[in-house]
C-alpha cells in the first residue's frame, strides 16, 4: 500500500532524511518511531505530496507521491503534527469544510459526518466554536477530519499528542480498529504506543532508519541475557555476592530500590526455580520474583545512542519548515 | 459541492464571524457616507452663490461635482483598507498550520487562490452595493446622468478587484498577517506614484508605458464615463496577473 524506496530530502546543505527504505502492507499499521527531529514529519510530508523527495520514489497505493499527488491526495487521510483546524468554525462545520473538499456531498457527507463523531465522540461538542475546545477536543477534531473520507491509508503525526491518558487509550483503540481494513503510519516518540498498536516499528534516528521489526523480535534481537527482578523483605548486606551460589547466575545488579536485585543469566535459560528454592532455603522473605523482558524503550535508547556517536546529518529543524 | 465553492463558503463565514468585515465595512460606508456628504454641502454652497449672482436658477452639475470627486477620492479609502481584508486570506493559513492541510487536500492550488480571490471581492461587492444608497438618494432630490456614477462604480469594482489581488498576493508570501498588510500597501503605494513618475517622463515612450501601468489615469477615464477597452484590458489583466503570482508562490512553497 505505501512503497518508499531510498528517498532523500535535503534542504540545502541540511540532510533530513537520508535514503529511508520501508513498505507498509494492506491493513497494517506501522509505527515511526524516532526522537524529535528524526525526520519523521518530513518523511510524512513526503508521502503525503506535500514536498516533494530530493531523491528516491514514495508510492501511496501504486501512485508516485511525486508525480501523482492528486491521485495521491484521495487516497489519504492526512493529521499533521498541529491539528489544521478552523477555529472560527464549529466542528460539523470544520468537517462539513472537509468532507466538500473531499468531494463529499449530501447523504455520503452527512453519513460520513455522523460517523466520525460517532467514533470520536464530538457529538456533544459538534455546535461549539473550535477555538472554544480544549486540546484534546481538538486533536479529535483532526483526526476526525482525516478519517471522514474513509482514505485506504492513514498519516497521522503523533496522534496522541495532547490527549488525557483516557482519550490515549480511546485513540489507540481506535487505530488498533483500522487494523486489517486500512494501512496507518503513525509516527510517535512515545514508545509503548508503539508496542500497544503496531505490527511493526520503524526506528528513524538522524534521518536514517536504524531498525524495523515487529516490537517483540526488536527487543529479543537486543537482548543478551535473561533477567529476573527479586524482591526479598530481609536481605543480608552481601546478598549480590550470595546470590552467585546458585547454578546459572551469571551477574546480579543492585537496583534502584533497596530491596530488589536484578539477577541475570544465560539467554534461553530459565532459573526462577533454583532461584527460589534459593530465596525460601535462606529465609530472606521472598516477596516478589518476575522475568525482565527488555522493553522498547530499552531497544530505543540502545539504538538511537549508538546512532547518536556518529556525526548527525540533521539537526532537527524539520518540523519548522513550510 | 465543487471545492472551490466549498472554499468561497468557508471564507465567507469566516469573515462573518470576526469582526474584521464590520470594521473594515463599517469605516468604508462611514467614509462614503461622510465624503459624500461634504461634496453635497460644499456644492450647495456653490449653488446658492451662483444663484445670488445670477438671479433664479442655477444648474449644478451633480456629477462633475459630487461624484467624480466622491469616487476620486475612494480610490485612496480603498488604497488603505481592501490590504486589511485580504492580509489574512493565505498567511493566516500559514500561521495557524491549516496550510499543509489544504495543501495535502485533492484540491488545485488555482482552486484555492480563486475561492479565496472570489469570497473576499463578493465581502467587496457587498459593501461597494451598500453604498449605492447614497445616489439613489440623490436620485430623488436631484437631477443628474446616471451613466458616469454606473462606469464609476465600475471603476470602483475593477479597481477594488485589482487592489484584492495585490493583497492576495502580498499575502501569499508571508505569515505574518501585518507584513502582508504593509506590503499591500507598499505595492499599492508605488503603483499610484508611477503616475507622477509618468507626468515627469512626458510625452515619451517611457513616459506612456509608465503612466499606463499607474491605476490613477485608467480609473479617472471610468469616472468621466469612458468606458474604454484599454482600461477594462488593465484591470482585469494586473489582476489575473497578481493571482497568477499568487498561484506560483503557494504552489512553490512546496519545493523549498
Amino acid at each position: 500500500m505505501i512503497e518508499v524506496r531510498n528517498i532523500t530530502k535535503r534542504y540545502g546543505n541540511l540532510t533530513a532524511i537520508d535514503r529511508v527504505t520501508f513498505r507498509v502492507d494492506k491493513g497494517e499499521v506501522l509505527a515511526f518511531l524516532g526522537p524529535n527531529g528524526a525526520g519523521k514529519t518530513t518523511t510524512m510530508r513526503i508521502l503525503t505530496s506535500f514536498i516533494p523527495a530530493t531523491e528516491g520514489t514514495a508510492q501511496v497505493a501504486g501512485f508516485d507521491c511525486a508525480e501523482q499527488p492528486d491521485e495521491v491526495k484521495k487516497r489519504i487521510g492526512y493529521l499533521p503534527e498541529t491539528p489544521p483546524v478552523y477555529q472560527e468554525l464549529t466542528v460539523s462545520e470544520y468537517l462539513a469544510f472537509v468532507g466538500q473538499l473531499r468531494g463529499l456531498s449530501g447523504k455520503e457527507l452527512t453519513a460520513g459526518m455522523d460517523r466520525v463523531m460517532e467514533r470520536l465522540s464530538l457529538g456533544s461538542v459538534r455546535q461549539r466554536l473550535i477555538a472554544n475546545l480544549s486540546r484534546g477536543y481538538r486533536q479529535r477534531v483532526g483526526l476526525a477530519q482525516a478519517l471522514i473520507h474513509d482514505p485506504p491509508v492513514l498519516i497521522l503525526d503523533e496522534p496522541t499528542v495532547g490527549l488525557d491518558p483516557k482519550q490515549i487509550i480511546e485513540i489507540r483503540e481506535l487505530i488498533k480498529s483500522l487494523t486489517g481494513s486500512h494501512s496507518v503510519i503513525l509516527s510517535t516518540h512515545i514508545l509503548p504506543e508503539a508496542t500497544a498498536v503496531c505490527q511493526r516499528v520503524v526506528i528513524i534516528n538522524g534521518g536514517r532508519i536504524v531498525a524495523e521489526d515487529t516490537p517483540d523480535q526488536l527487543s529479543a534481537r537486543l537482548r543478551r541475557s535473561e533477567k529476573i527482578s527479586v524482591t526479598l523483605r530481609t536481605p543480608p548486606a552481601d546478598v549480590l555476592k550470595r546470590f552467585l551460589d546458585v547454578a546459572g547466575v551469571e551477574h546480579v545488579l543492585a537496583t534502584s530500590e533497596p530491596h530488589t536485585v536484578l539477577i541475570e543469566c544465560a539467554l534461553g535459560r530459565d532459573i526462577r526455580e533454583e532461584v527460589a528454592r534459593f530465596v525460601v532455603g535462606q529465609d530472606w522473605g521472598l516477596l516478589e520474583m518476575k522475568p525482565v523482558s527488555m522493553t522498547l524503550e530499552d531497544v530505543f535508547l540502545k539504538l538511537t545512542q549508538r546512532e547518536d556517536s556518529l556525526p548527525k546529518p540533521n539537526d532537527g529543524t524539520e518540523s519548522e519548515r513550510l | 459541492m465543487p471545492p472551490v465553492q466549498a472554499i468561497i463558503a468557508k471564507e465567507l463565514r469566516s469573515y462573518f464571524v470576526s469582526p474584521i468585515v464590520y470594521v473594515v465595512g463599517g469605516v468604508f460606508l462611514l467614509t462614503f457616507g461622510f465624503l459624500a456628504y461634504l461634496y453635497i454641502v460644499f456644492t450647495g454652497a456653490q449653488a446658492i452663490q451662483l444663484m445670488q449672482m445670477q438671479g433664479g436658477t442655477a444648474q449644478i452639475n451633480l456629477n462633475d461635482l459630487v461624484f467624480r470627486n466622491l469616487f476620486a477620492s475612494m480610490r485612496f479609502v480603498l488604497l488603505l483598507i481592501l490590504p486589511i481584508l485580504t492580509m489574512r486570506l493565505l498567511a493566516e493559513e500559514r500561521k495557524l498550520r491549516t496550510f499543509e492541510f489544504l495543501m495535502t487536500a485533492p484540491v488545485r492550488v488555482s482552486e484555492i487562490i480563486v475561492g479565496k480571490f472570489i469570497s473576499v471581492y463578493l465581502v467587496f461587492i457587498g459593501m461597494l452595493l451598500l453604498t449605492t444608497l447614497v445616489p439613489l438618494t440623490l436620485a430623488l432630490f436631484s437631477d443628474f446622468d446616471w451613466y458616469p456614477v454606473l462606469t464609476g462604480y465600475l471603476g470602483m469594482a475593477l479597481l477594488g478587484g485589482f487592489f484584492l489581488a495585490v493583497g492576495l498576493f502580498a499575502s501569499s508570501i508571508t505569515e505574518n498577517q501585518i507584513v502582508a498588510a504593509f506590503t499591500s500597501f507598499g505595492l499599492l503605494l508605488m503603483c499610484w506614484l508611477l503616475a507622477g513618475l509618468g507626468s515627469l517622463l512626458g510625452d515619451t515612450p517611457a513616459g506612456h508605458v509608465v503612466s499606463y501601468l499607474s491605476f490613477m489615469e485608467h480609473f479617472d477615464h471610468l469616472v468621466r464615463g469612458l468606458v474604454d477597452t484599454k482600461d477594462l484590458v488593465y484591470y482585469v489583466s494586473g489582476t489575473v496577473l497578481m493571482l497568477f503570482l499568487a498561484h506560483r508562490v503557494v504552489d512553490s512553497s512546496r519545493w523549498k
